[in-house]
């Protein structure tokens, strides 16, 4: 966890060089990752949300109508109407999906990321439809950047909220609560017997996941600066779990590795071959399936194991 | 009062539609437990041969009247030939592997064979429909409907009745039902399991591509018409209950009428009214209308 953080300090340091492009995908790649890692959340307890779409949706949407109803420009407090708007749709969600696991979990997820885009998309009067919505400019704490620094002031928030969301989605994970998931994952009845609930423990998982994807996606508007319906659509959800497979869910890192890979593969492959784009992608995730199931992050763990066998010989290897 | 009779047939029409587009989906996932992803890609991989080889048929100068069984051929071509391919390579390896990783696996099937068919066929969109347009119209309730849909109908039907012949009166359909039942108790009855297998996924691919194939000369058939159906047919299929035939007809139906009744009563709500049923039978069915509940190991 350290090495990272400090990489990503060090990153901090150098983002004003960087050339804007660069900015701009890291940024995105960043709370792209916030949604993903609430997906990996939820991957320990071995359900897969083929919807988070419809979080992502929310928290950008938030933004949109806070922006336009409410006049709020503070980039901070659209951030967090986005986790706040998360939250209250996965706490309301959750009362029905937690009961359900495996395939019908990530059906019934599918089902109602495509009600809310049905939603976005019909009542256009209100949403704006296809078009979609604008983002105007955000102030930061009261401060209104040239558009020069505007880039940079984005990136600054984003990566300042990950790097807290993370901190936080690591003790989480390290809680009880992130223990007991992994162990519903492997045997809900043994841990009922243990005493523990598994619904109540699946149920707070997915509301701090929710709330995860709606911050990511009240970043991810403020980055881009335009909202649209299809950020409820299946194939946006389908490419958050691509990037949870890609990254490893073993580590709460993993969804950021994964992310920034991503990000950087879909550019370049998109700039090189336009066509075959998908077709690169669809190989990777299939090459990663069938040889590395752990995603990315299970080379580096195996670097890790590598070198420390070195050392520490007999040590038990868990 | 006439409404009632056009939505019932515009319902009807749709969910003959529905049915035949997740008839392959339902029957892939009773026998092999696997949720077929790429079923999409096979119905866009069946519209597009169906339409290129319609379009290299006329242009040679046959009859238009013949043109219907150059779209079965295009479904069985593209049915018997990815359908083994990608069953034999790719999902044989992970059948014992959870769930969700064979999802997974078929999602990335799905995505490269979509830029498959851009790199064959190209980004231009096919519009074949001399098919749909030879068969006319009819009078239904003095409104006039095209005939072409009605012919869809039909083939849906066929392919149902097809499929669940097969199922009851053939004796290999009596293996593959016993392998829906329990694989292992078939194959230690000596039930050759892996070709069952390869059949059921050759015929979940055929009807797949022969939904595709029948559709091609209705609209036109452009790069993004798998991901549209993919989540239309495995919404029908979940209501149903996967695995189940007559649930998929069953499905079809409620979702094909409601769908008919508010494109007619309340426009704005009628992606919503597929979606919002799929939840609302999941919520309270959640292995669907006719699906079984799988017994979780201990």
């Amino acid at each position: 966890m350290l090495p990272a953080l400090a990489g990503l300090l060090l990153l901090a340091v150098v983002a004003p060089a960087l050339p804007g492009w660069t900015i701009f995908l890291l940024s995105m790649a960043f709370a792209k990752a916030l949604v993903v890692l609430g997906l990996v959340l939820l991957l320990r307890g071995g359900l897969v949300s083929f919807g988070h779409g419809m979080y992502y949706a929310a928290g950008a949407y938030a933004v949109g109508f806070a922006m336009k109803l409410l006049g709020i420009r503070e980039a901070l407090l659209l951030s967090a109407m986005g986790l706040a708007a998360g939250a209250l749709l996965a706490s309301v969600l959750g009362l029905l999906l937690a009961r359900h696991r495996g395939l019908f979990f990530a059906m019934l997820n599918l089902a109602f990321s495509m009600i809310l885009y049905a939603i976005l998309l019909k009542f256009y009067w209100v949403t704006g439809g296809t078009d979609g919505m604008g983002v105007r400019q955000a102030t930061f704490a009261g401060l209104l950047p040239s558009v020069a620094f505007l880039r940079l002031a984005y990136f600054y928030l984003t990566l300042g909220i990950a790097v807290v969301a993370f901190s936080l989605a690591h003790r989480v994970a390290g809680s009880p609560t992130g223990y007991l998931i992994r162990a519903a994952r492997d045997n809900e009845v043994r841990v009922a017997y243990m005493g523990a609930s598994v619904p109540q423990t699946i149920y707070r998982t997915y509301v701090l996941s929710g709330a995860l994807g709606g911050l990511g996606g009240s970043l991810s508007a403020l980055n881009v600066g335009h909202i649209v319906p299809e950020l409820s659509y299946w194939t946006q959800s389908g490419e958050f779990v691509f990037v949870a497979l890609l990254g490893g869910y073993g580590h709460v890192l993993g969804p950021l590795a994964g992310s920034i890979v991503f990000e950087l593969v879909r550019n370049y492959a998109y700039k090189f071959s336009p066509y075959t784009w998908q077709l690169s992608l669809g190989a990777i995730l299939l090459v990663i399936i069938l040889f590395l199931p752990g995603g990315l992050w299970s080379l580096f763990e195996r670097a890790v194991r590598w070198r420390t066998r070195w050392a520490f010989s007999s040590r038990p290897r868990i | 009062m006439e409404r009632l009779v056009y939505i019932a047939v515009d319902g009807v029409i749709f969910a003959s539609w529905l049915f035949l587009v997740s008839l392959g989906l339902t029957f892939i996932y009773g026998v092999l437990r696997v949720l077929n992803v790429a079923h999409g890609s096979l119905y866009a991989l069946g519209a597009y041969m169906g339409s290129s080889l319609v379009l290299l048929f006329l242009r040679a100068g046959y009859p238009t009247a013949l043109s219907y069984l150059v779209l079965l051929g295009a479904a069985l071509l593209i049915g018997l030939t990815v359908g083994p391919f990608l069953e034999r390579v790719f999902l044989r390896r992970i059948y014992l592997k959870e769930e969700v990783l064979v999802l997974l696996l078929t999602f990335a099937i799905s995505l490269m064979l979509e830029d498959v068919i851009k790199l064959v066929w190209g980004v231009e969109p096919y519009l074949v429909n001399a098919p749909y347009l030879a068969l006319g119209q009819v009078k239904v309730a003095g409104v006039a409907y095209a005939v072409y849909p009605f012919l869809l109908t039909g083939i849906a039907v066929a392919a149902g009745t097809l499929v669940w012949a097969t199922m009851a009166r053939t004796r290999f359909g009596r293996l593959v039902v016993s392998v829906i039942e329990d694989r292992e108790i078939s194959a230690a009855s000596g039930v050759n399991v892996p070709l069952v297998f390869t059949f059921a996924f050759t015929l979940g691919a055929i009807l797949a591509a022969l939904g595709g194939a029948f559709t091609a000369p209705m609209i036109s058939v452009v790069p993004g018409v798998a991901v549209e159906v993919i989540v239309l047919a495995f919404a029908v299929a979940a209501i149903g209950g996967l695995g189940s035939i007559e649930g998929a007809a069953i499905g079809a139906l409620l979702v094909g009428l409601l769908r008919a009744a508010a494109v007619h009563l309340a426009p704005e709500l009628d992606l919503l009214a597929i979606y919002a049923v799929m939840a609302l039978v999941l919520l309270v069915r959640p292995y669907g209308l006719f699906g079984r509940a799988e017994v979780r190991r201990i």
